[in-house]
Order: structure tokens, then sequence, then C-alpha cells
């Protein structure tokens, strides 16, 4: 039914979504390398001077960013963690036939749809702070010292906050997938005396595989890149300790002014999300096949 | 579920409501914070239900700081960038869904891998772009460039979508002898719509909410109610009852836009992976 005539007609139609965001991609991350290969500082103007890739041997050296190598991939992973298997074990629960199922559905989701920035303060504020928070009201009145959250566990509070972000999309989306489960086939394997564990490794673990897959995929994405959550509550602090690449490189940049140094730090950075996306595609990608 | 005993199912329902609520719980108690004094905000035992209810926080954001302004803001850049981005993505998703050719699928991956792209590979030259053409703190800027993070969200949705319209029901009308403006409007415009609104509603959530480029991009002018809210971090005392006020205003819309369309939510999150 192509003819000629639609075929170009269709190129036209996809050009300009196709031009702008090849623009938005390449300009950007072509002017971030460029940048990444001078001495380029905001509060030194007309000192910028190629210094060749020492901006990249200051950033890999700089100990900060190994911390941050790390705060990254422990934040990633252990959000993953709780919101996968948490998911699964949320998902499976709600769909059971309680009463007022769809309320707690609702409620379980919830937190999805805060924005970032409200999230990390009500929790910031309201929920952690050592003195007036509730929890620490819960732990006094269980006879315990109050935990200053921030200051001594500063990446588990920003895993935990996260988590509480990314959890209900987990769920919301396990769940519809769980839904679409084939009762007759869950009905017959019960008949033939499967066992709950059965049941749930052999029909409904392959059942979800795809939506598990689809899940850790987006949650990456989003995870890699988490900001206004530490800029809110730590700002990357003590120290470096709950600094990630995101937060390193946009305090090199725009706190320090150090534009070749970010720019050498952006780049790992889209490095890095290259690499994990690489290996993602191919562990869980086989998954994806439309 | 014959075999569930009346014990197992009230432990159940008793468990999923507690976990509910729980999870639920951080939000519920910003909602009655916002209408407490800020002393009994703090205090301890903190009261949940037994307070003086009162309003004035409310009154009390909008003239510390213009709040309406920031709503102004949000709505704009939220709208705004979500339309552009259907008027760019509506054809293009049309063009592959009804005339796809070999590279059609490459496309649409090479498009997903855009939004592998991590923010900071482009915060500094956007930035200093930004700089230079005067667009710091504009809500022209802002929406231009959540349109572009979006897009290729929007283009999936909207992809995943018309592929569903039935091909053979156009040539029916065509047979029946219907033009071409006919065809649009009659035909494929109806079956369209359902899904350039989820496309829409999904895309307005997720701007409204976006939390990088609101926050670098913008100061006093042009901030949406993400980066204003953040300007309750400052240690400047403890003003929770007003930064729950504000919070509350800011995510109730959203949250029902949200309730209302999971399940579009779902598809379009997923990139129609999970229906």
């Amino acid at each position: 039914m192509a003819t000629l005539h639609t075929r170009s007609a269709a190129r036209l139609m996809v050009a300009p979504s196709v031009i702008l965001l090849f623009a938005w991609m390449i300009v950007p991350l072509a002017m971030t390398l460029y940048f990444s290969l001078l001495h380029y500082n905001l509060l030194m103007p007309g000192t910028e001077a190629f210094v060749g890739f020492l901006n990249y041997s200051y950033f890999l050296t700089d100990p900060a960013f190994l911390q941050s190598l790390g705060n990254t991939l422990l934040l990633v992973g252990g959000v993953l963690a709780i919101s996968v298997i948490g998911g699964i074990a949320l998902a499976l629960l709600l769909d059971q036939p309680i009463p007022g199922q769809g309320i707690v559905r609702l409620l379980v989701i919830a937190p999805f749809f805060v924005m970032p920035t409200v999230t990390a303060l009500v929790w910031k504020n309201m929920l952690m702070h050592p003195v007036y928070g509730l929890f620490a009201w819960l732990a006094r009145g269980l006879g315990l010292q109050p935990v200053d959250w921030f200051a001594h566990l500063p990446l588990f509070s920003i895993v935990l906050i996260v988590a509480w972000q990314w959890l209900p999309f987990a769920t919301l989306i396990l769940l519809t997938a769980l839904q679409s489960l084939d009762q007759e086939q869950k009905e017959a394997a019960e008949i033939d005396g499967a066992r709950a564990l059965a049941l749930f490794i052999f029909i409904i673990l392959p059942h979800l595989a795809r939506a598990i897959a689809v899940v850790i995929l987006i949650e990456t994405i989003y995870l890699l890149s988490v900001f206004a959550e530490i800029l809110i509550t730590t700002g990357g602090g003590p120290g470096t300790e709950s600094t990630n690449i995101t937060y390193l490189v946009y305090a090199q940049a725009l706190l320090q002014y150090d534009i070749g140094g970010a720019s050498a730090g952006g780049i790992v950075a889209v490095v890095l999300a290259n690499l994990v996306a690489l290996f993602l595609v191919r562990i869980v990608g086989k998954n994806l096949d439309a | 579920m014959r075999r569930t005993s009346p014990a197992r199912h009230g432990f159940i329902t008793a468990l999923a409501w507690s976990i509910g609520l729980l999870i639920f719980f951080p939000i519920l108690w910003t909602f009655l914070t916002s209408f407490k004094t800020e002393n009994d905000a703090i205090a301890s035992p903190p009261s949940f239900l037994f307070f003086n209810w009162t309003l004035e926080n409310y009154a009390e954001v909008q003239s510390r700081s213009n709040y309406l302004k920031h709503v102004f803001n949000s709505v704009t850049v939220a709208f705004g960038s979500t339309l552009l981005a259907i008027l760019v993505a509506v054809p293009a998703a049309w063009a592959m869904a009804f005339a796809p050719t070999r590279r059609t699928k490459d496309v649409l991956m090479w498009m997903l891998s855009t939004k592998m792209m991590p923010p900071v590979g482009a915060l500094i030259p956007v930035y200093l772009l930004f700089r230079d053409w005067g667009l710091l703190d504009t809500l022209s800027g802002l929406v231009a460039v959540l349109m572009l993070i979006n897009l290729p969200i929007v283009v999936w949705m909207l992809y995943t979508y018309f592929r569903e319209i039935p091909v053979d029901i156009l040539e029916a009308a065509r047979m029946d002898g219907a033009s071409l403006a006919k065809e649009i409007v009659y035909v494929l415009a109806p079956m369209a719509v359902p899904g350039i609104a989820s496309t829409l509603l999904l895309n307005i959530i997720l701007a409204w909410n976006e939390a990088f480029w609101t926050l670098n991009l913008t100061a006093a002018n042009a901030a949406p109610l993400t980066a204003f809210i953040a300007s309750y971090s400052s240690p400047e005392g403890l003003f929770w009852a007003k930064l729950s006020a504000a919070s509350t205003l800011a995510i109730a819309p959203i949250l029902l836009l949200g309730w209302f369309s999971q399940r579009q939510l779902v598809r379009g999150l997923t990139f129609g992976a999970v229906k």
C-alpha cells in the first residue's frame, strides 16, 4: 500500500521529531566533549586553553569520583532491590480479593505522583528531623536514641526516600501485568495440586518476567540521575558521602564554575550510562522483543 | 479462591490495608500538617487529628511569595511542553504506524535510546547557551527543554495507540466514497483521540514533576512549583505548616490526575510493553 508518494510524505512527517531529537542529543554532547578538553573556569574568563585530557585525569583520580561512582551504584542497586522485590510482594498482596481493594491500590501508588522536591522536604523535615521528626518521636517512644539520619546514614536515607517514590511505580506495573495472568491457568495448576511456592516460581514469575525487565530498565534510567532528593536533603554530604555522579558534576559546574572539569565528568556520566544501558539491554532486553 | 479460610482472608485484608496506609502516610501527614499552626506542626507528641484546624497557612503561602505565579508557571510549562511535543509527534507517530518502512523500528529504538543520555551530559552547554541567549529563568526556555526530553515518550506512546487502529476501516470508508478530509475527521480522529488524550495526561504529570531542569534553569521568575518549593529547604526556621500547605496544593491536582489514569499510565510509562 505504501506507494512512493506516501513514503516521501511519511518521511516528511517523521522528520521534525527526528531532527529535533538529533539536535538535542548531538549539539550539547559535542559541546560538552569540546569543553572537557579545555581549561575553562567561569571565574577566570579569558584563560580558556586547550589542555587535552587533563580534566579527565583530574576527575577520574579525584577521590570524590570513586566515592560518587560507588554511591551511584549503591543508590541504583538499593532502590532497584527494594522496589522490585517489594513490588512483587505488594502486587501479589493487592491481587487478592479484599474489601476496598481499589482504594488500597490508590494509596499504594500515590507517592509516585508526588514531585521529588516535595518528597525530599517532607521526609527531611517532618519524618526524619532528628528532634521534631516523627521518626525521632517514635524512637523516643520505644526508648531508643533518635537517629540523625542525614548526618550518620546519608546515603541510606536517600535510598529510603527514593525507594518510597519508585516502589509504587514497580507495584503498579507488576500488578497490571499480574492481572493479565490467565485465571484458568492458575486454577488448573491449583487443581493439579501445585503448592503456592511452585505456583509462584513456575507460573507467576515467568509471566511477570517481561514486566520486571521493563521496571528495571525504566527505573535505572531515572535512578542514575537522581538529583533533587540529594540537593535538598544532604547537598551531597557530609563530605561527599551521599554525592552521586549527577550531583558531583552539578556541584563542579554550577557551584565551583569549573566548566572544563564538570564537562569531563558529564562525559564520564554519559559513558557510564551507556555501559549500564548496554549491560541492561543484554541481560533484561531479551524479554523485550516487541 | 475456595480454599481461603475466613481467618486467612481477614489477615490478608488487614495486612494490605496496613501497608497501604503506611505507604500513603507521608502524604496524609503533609495534608494534616497543612491545617496546623506552626507550633502544633512541631509539637511532641504529635497531634494527629485533635489540634486547632486553621486555614491560615494557605493564605500565608500566597501572601508571602505570590504562590499563584508559580502555579501559573507550572501550568504553562506542563501544558506548553506537552502540547508542543504532541504537535510534533502526532505526524511522526502517524507515519510510522500507518506507513512503516524497514527503518521504522530502528528510528523508534533510537528515539528511546536518547532517554538513556543522562541530563548532566547536556547540563553545561544548555546552561551556558541559555545564559548567552537570555533564556535562563524564562518559561519559553523551560518549555523547550521539557518538550525535548519528553518527545521520545510522546512519539512512542502515540505510536502504540495508532498502531491499534485497524487499517481495514480506512479502506471501508474509502469504498463508501469518503474523501480524504472526511476520512480523517469522521473515521480516524475519533479513534485517535483517546490515545492522544492519554499521552497528554501522562506528559502533563511527567512535566509537572520534572525536577532536574526546572531546578537548574530557573530562579525567582520562571520557577514552577518544583523549584519554588525547593526554596523552603533554606534553613530560615521551621515552617512546616506552610511547607505542607504549599506542598498539598502542588501535589493534589497531579495526584488526582494520576489516580484517574492508572491504566494509561502503565502503558505510557512502559512504552506499550505492559498494558
